[in-house]
C-alpha cells in the first residue's frame, strides 16, 4: 500500500496545459499519473473507463506522464508518443492505443499507431525523433515527484492523493464521496 | 515509526565510514561540501523497498539539480548489494552497515532491534555536515522522494546556517 500519514496534495494544479475529459465544472477531478508500459496501469485503464462511463458528467479525469524510465524502456518514448499524438488532437484517442497496446511499444508500433489514428505521420515522427515532447514529459513527472506521486498509477481526487485501493468500488466510492463534499 | 529517534535537523551528521563495494568503501566526510541524501532501508530485495530504491533511481537527475549525492544504505553486505543494484539498475551507492551490524543506523537513531535491520529513514545533509531533515516512514510505507526535494530546496534557498 501506499498509504501515508500526511496527505500528499497536487502541487500543480489542473490547468490549460493538461489532456482532460470531462466538464470543466464537474462535481469531481480524477488525475492519474501513469506509465504506458506499467502493467498495473494497464490494469486500472479498463477501471478508469468503466468509473468515467459510471459517473458521466460530474467527473473530470485528467492524465499526466509518470514514466519509469528505468524500468521501462520504451515508457518515455510511448509517453511523447501520445503528447505528439495531442499536438495533433489525438491524445486520448493515442492515450487508449497505447495502454490497449502495451506488448507493442517499439518505435515502428508508434509510428503504425500514428497511421492508424489519421495522423500527419511525417510530422509525427519528426517529432517523436526530435525529443519535441521530451520536456513536456518531463515536467509531467517532476509534477508527480513533489505531489507524493511513488509508484504507478498513483491517483488525486480533487488534489488529495488517493491512497487506498484503486479497484472499482472502491474508487468510484472515493470519487462519489468526494462529489458530495464538493457539493 | 512511533519508537524511532531519528537524529533531528540541526544536529551534526555523524561521520561514518562503509563499503560501497567489495573491494570500496565511502565515508560522509568524502561529500562534504555538497548535499547528501542517506536513505536507510529495512533490507535488499523486499518489495517495498525495491520501489522507493526504483524510483530514487527514476529521480536521481532531480536530486543532482541540487548538486545533491544519494546514499541507500541497509544493514545488507556488499555482495547482496551489487547484486541487488546490479538486478535494478541502480545508479546509486547501496552501502552496507553490515559490520558491526547496523552501527551507523544506531548513531542515526533508526535502527530496529526487534528486527535486526534500520528504519525506512530519509536525512538530508548539508554540504557542512548538518542534517537539515528527518523523516521516519512506516516500515512498509515508501515515501516517496517529495519531502527530500522540499528539503534540498530549502537548503539551497536558505543556504548552510552559519
Amino acid at each position: 500500500m501506499t498509504r501515508r500519514d500526511a496527505g500528499a496534495a497536487l502541487t500543480l494544479p489542473v490547468g490549460k496545459r493538461d489532456h482532460v475529459q470531462g466538464p470543466v465544472d464537474a462535481a469531481v477531478t480524477l488525475v492519474e499519473y501513469g506509465d504506458y508500459e506499467c502493467p498495473h496501469c494497464g490494469r486500472a485503464y479498463p477501471i478508469v473507463k468503466a468509473i468515467q462511463q459510471r459517473m458521466g458528467p460530474r467527473l473530470r479525469f485528467v492524465y499526466r506522464n509518470f514514466p519509469l524510465r528505468e524500468s521501462h524502456p520504451h515508457a518515455q518514448q510511448a509517453a511523447e508518443a501520445a503528447e505528439a499524438a495531442g499536438a495533433q488532437g489525438k491524445f486520448w484517442e493515442m492515450h487508449d492505443r497505447l495502454f490497449e497496446r502495451q506488448f507493442a511499444l517499439d518505435g515502428e508500433y508508434l509510428i503504425e499507431y500514428a497511421g492508424d489514428l489519421g495522423l500527419n505521420v511525417a510530422r509525427f515522427r519528426k517529432e517523436l525523433e526530435g525529443g519535441v515532447y521530451e520536456p513536456r514529459v518531463r515536467e509531467d513527472f517532476r509534477s508527480g515527484v513533489t505531489s507524493g506521486v511513488n509508484g504507478t498509477p498513483t491517483f488525486f481526487i480533487n488534489g488529495a492523493r488517493h491512497d487506498d485501493s484503486w479497484e472499482f468500488e472502491p474508487l468510484l466510492a472515493a470519487l462519489e464521496k468526494a462529489a458530495v463534499v464538493i457539493r | 515509526m512511533a519508537d524511532a529517534h531519528p537524529l533531528p535537523a540541526g544536529t551534526q551528521a555523524p561521520d561514518f565510514r562503509l563499503q560501497r563495494a567489495p573491494d570500496q568503501t565511502v565515508s560522509l566526510g568524502d561529500y562534504r561540501g555538497q548535499p547528501v541524501i542517506l536513505a536507510f532501508y529495512p533490507a535488499d530485495w523486499s518489495p517495498v523497498c525495491g520501489d522507493q530504491m526504483a524510483l530514487y533511481n527514476e529521480v536521481l537527475s532531480e536530486f543532482e539539480g541540487y548538486g545533491a549525492k544519494l546514499l541507500g544504505i541497509s544493514v545488507d553486505g556488499a555482495w547482496c548489494h551489487r547484486a541487488f543494484a546490479d538486478e535494478r539498475k541502480l545508479h546509486f551507492p547501496l552501502l552496507a552497515d553490515f559490520e558491526p551490524k547496523g552501527a551507523v543506523a544506531r548513531r542515526y537513531g533508526v535502527y530496529r532491534d526487534s528486527d535486526g535491520c534500520s528504519e525506512r529513514a530519509l536525512f538530508v545533509i548539508d554540504g557542512d555536515g548538518i542534517i537539515r531533515w528527518s523523516y521516519v516512514s512506516p516500515i512498509d510505507v515508501n515515501p516517496g522522494a517529495d519531502g527530500i526535494l522540499r528539503a534540498l530546496d530549502a537548503v539551497a534557498s536558505e543556504g548552510t546556517p552559519a
